[in-house]
């Protein structure tokens, strides 16, 4: 897979021995030369760590039924109330990072996960961590809008009604409520909140997703490439919705699109082949990036 | 580019005419099963139709207190005793007086069922004041004047050769004549149990003993077989050699001749747990071992058809994998596991081998009231009833092959409107 992934990139960047082209950056970037780069870094370039991060990871390996890995030594820490993107080429290793974060990949079979992830200090791979409590409170929004086959009203109550955090009706009520407005739905849909929730827009949907999310109150909301379905309008409002979020919480969010982001990250993180390149904030990567696979990148020469 | 034009053109014709040729071959095929449906339906219903009526013979009894030799006052058990043969016999010999060779005279007796006493005997035992009457009644008649009221003996054929003689005939001839004969609905059919005598033969029995194994088999198979999918489908490890193993067996298992079954049920529930033969239990129980892998294999087909992000939506929630299951995934599925189970369960009632094997073939004419009552179940009934002499039972064969149809319908149907209710859409 990774393979023919990068003999695809290989060929769509420029033959090194075009003149034009001959900066030291644009050395040509054959896939040993790069791994071995990779292997050599023991650590990305950038801005990686932080003073009292909300998660904590070291030397992060994935692997897939023992022989694939996935995920090659990721060191990165986030930020409280911040909004991080991880972006990099298809096949990458984000999505498969941002699922170590909440355990999600304990429902794939084979997959290992090694290394250090703490969340507030506590260990996420801990025997004792309940991977249940920990999705409560690491929540996760997904590439396609996945409301439940139930009303608007049943999936924002979801969460609450399972980890049992309201005592009466009217308490759960608010929640949804409470949890539809700050998802900016509420004005679209108190009027049908028993409707079903996959009778709703794409957009809509991925709103529900978001305001089903956030009603157990989590500190952290994952999101794996979260607009990638939808059409740049319902993208536009679910972008300008991260922004307002980010006040209450910690937001990680993989993206493919690096106008976006731009938009709505205070950091980002660059990942290839498994290994995590760069982390800087923003601004930085996006205007003055380290590292020249950041660079080929985020000018489009390849991914 | 012209000579490209020239081959596509050409290739065209070949490719329509292939086209038309497997269209024609789908509506044959289409057209030919559905003759053989035809065939198959009508010949049931034109023979089990009449089954549903019976002929009945006017009868004027006398309900004297000699006659009887008990007088309305008399006890219960008084009243059972009485002599009501010679009475229905002497209302016989009122009708045609004039009868005395002996052959005519045990002719005579067999115009009418032998269950004409007993119903004289009820009706009297239900109401004393008869005695001392004497009412017309209606009195079911004899396989035989039956099966000749429907067509079914040919009086132009040798008398040698005929169930009816000629003296018969014309009693038969005379009856019909003053309207002394009269097709009714046959209720008996749907209220007795298994007899002898075909006029006296009814599927209750046969019914309730499906019922009973239906229930038994219901109870066990469903909850079993869904739990079983649910476990395979959802918590058991993949590519474990050991569970590879116990799917291999299931598929396995829904293939093995249903007469196995009814072998293992013998030496393992009737032989080594020692179990009343001839019951609903057992034959229930034999049925769970058959219906179980289809009721597996189709849940575990609905359950793999709930698409992934259901699941990742409600472990991202942190809901437990319980709780996925069972909030989420086994309701999206519940329509195809209930088609799955339907159609298992139709399947079992139409089973007949194995049934054979634990003793169900018997011929039983009480009415079974529990599931360890003996019992006989509809396909035996039939394999019972299509395997007697007697003319009257092949309509009784084709009668209950109805209503074993019937309630094969009315279960497939249900299958469908359950599929209708809980059918969502994601």
């Amino acid at each position: 897979m990774n393979t023919l992934a990068l003999t695809k990139n290989t060929m769509t960047l420029p033959i090194s021995q075009d003149a034009s082209a001959a900066s030291a950056k644009d050395q040509p970037l054959d896939i040993q030369t790069i791994v071995e780069e990779l292997k050599q870094a023991s650590q990305p370039v950038g801005n990686p760590f932080l003073d009292d991060p909300k998660f904590y990871t070291r030397d992060v390996d994935v692997f897939y039924n023992q022989v694939k890995q996935a995920i090659f030594g990721v060191d990165l820490d986030i930020g409280k109330n911040e909004v991080i993107a991880m972006i990099g080429p298809s096949g990458c290793g984000k999505s498969t990072f941002l699922r170590c974060l909440n355990r999600m990949n304990d429902t794939i079979d084979g997959c290992k996960v090694r290394g250090q992830l703490l969340l507030d200090g506590e260990d996420v791979y801990a025997k004792e961590q309940d991977p249940v409590l920990l999705r409560a409170r690491v929540g996760m929004v997904f590439q396609k809008p996945n409301p439940f086959p139930k009303s608007i009203y049943d999936n924002v109550a979801y969460g609450p009604r399972i980890h049992g955090l309201t005592a009466n009706r009217s308490e759960l009520d608010d929640i949804v409520e409470e949890s539809l407005k700050k998802a900016g739905l509420f004005n679209e849909v108190k009027d049908r909140l028993q409707a079903p929730g996959t009778g709703l827009s794409g957009g809509q949907q991925q709103r529900l997703c978001i305001a089903r999310a956030i009603a157990v109150s989590p500190e952290v909301i994952l999101m794996d490439e979260p607009t990638s379905a939808l059409d740049p309008i319902a993208t536009a409002t679910i972008e300008e919705l991260i922004d307002e979020l980010r006040q209450s919480f910690t937001i990680c969010i993989v993206t493919h699109s690096m106008q976006q982001a731009a938009r709505i990250s205070q950091r980002t993180a660059y990942f290839h082949l498994g290994y995590l390149v760069e982390v800087n904030e923003t601004n930085k990567v996006f205007t003055n990036p380290q590292h020249r696979l950041t660079e080929n990148y985020i000018t489009g020469r390849f991914g | 580019m012209s000579n490209k034009t020239e081959l596509v053109r050409a290739s065209l014709a070949k490719r329509y005419a292939r086209e038309k040729r497997f269209r024609f071959y789908g509506l044959a095929s289409i057209v030919l099963s559905l003759t053989f449906l035809v065939i198959l339906l009508t010949t049931i219903f034109m023979q089990g139709w009449p089954a549903f009526t019976q002929t009945y013979m006017q009868l004027e009894v006398n309900l004297s207190a000699e006659a009887l030799g008990v007088e309305s006052t008399a006890s219960q058990e008084k009243l059972r005793a009485a002599n009501y043969d010679a009475v229905v016999m002497n209302a016989l010999n009122a009708r045609f007086p004039g009868v005395t060779e002996r052959k005519q005279k045990m002719a005579l007796k067999k115009l009418v069922s032998s269950s004409a006493a007993y119903d004289l005997q009820k009706q009297v035992m239900d109401n004393p004041q008869l005695i001392g009457t004497q009412p017309t009644i209606w009195v079911m008649t004899d396989d035989d004047i039956d099966t000749y009221f429907k067509g079914k003996i040919d009086r132009t054929q040798a008398e040698a050769d005929r169930r009816i003689k000629d003296f018969q005939l014309a009693w038969l001839d005379d009856l019909a004549a003053k309207g002394e004969i009269e097709r009714r609905f046959n209720v008996p059919f749907f209220t007795s149990g298994d007899s002898r005598e075909p006029e006296q033969a009814g599927i209750l029995s046969a019914l309730m003993g499906s019922f009973y194994t239906m229930l038994v088999t219901m109870t066990l198979a469903f909850p079993i077989g869904v739990a079983a999918a649910i476990y395979l489908e959802e918590f058991a490890p993949k590519n474990n050699p050991f569970v590879d193993f116990i799917e291999v067996n299931i598929n396995n298992l829904a293939a093995v001749p249903s007469i196995v079954f009814g072998l293992l049920g013998l030496a393992v529930f009737i032989q080594f747990f020692g179990m009343p033969r001839s019951t609903p239990l057992v034959g229930g129980l034999v049925l769970t071992l058959i219906t179980l892998p289809t009721i597996i294999i189709a849940s575990r087909a609905a359950l793999k058809s709930v698409p992934p992000s259901i699941r990742q939506a409600a472990y991202g929630m942190g809901a437990s994998r319980v709780q996925t299951v069972f909030h989420h995934t086994l309701p999206l599925a519940m329509p195809g596991i209930l088609t799955g189970t339907i159609i298992g369960m139709a399947h079992a009632l139409g089973e007949t081998a194995p049934l054979l094997m634990i003793g169900m073939v018997a011929f039983i004419v009480d009415i079974p009231h529990g599931i360890t009552d003996p019992a006989a179940i509809l396909p035996v009934q039939i394999y019972l009833w299509s395997d007697s002499p007697e003319r009257a039972f092949t309509e009784k064969t084709s009668a209950a092959i109805i209503v074993l149809l019937f309630f094969l319908v009315m279960m497939n149907l249900l299958a469908v409107l359950l599929r209708k209710r809980f059918e969502r859409r994601w």
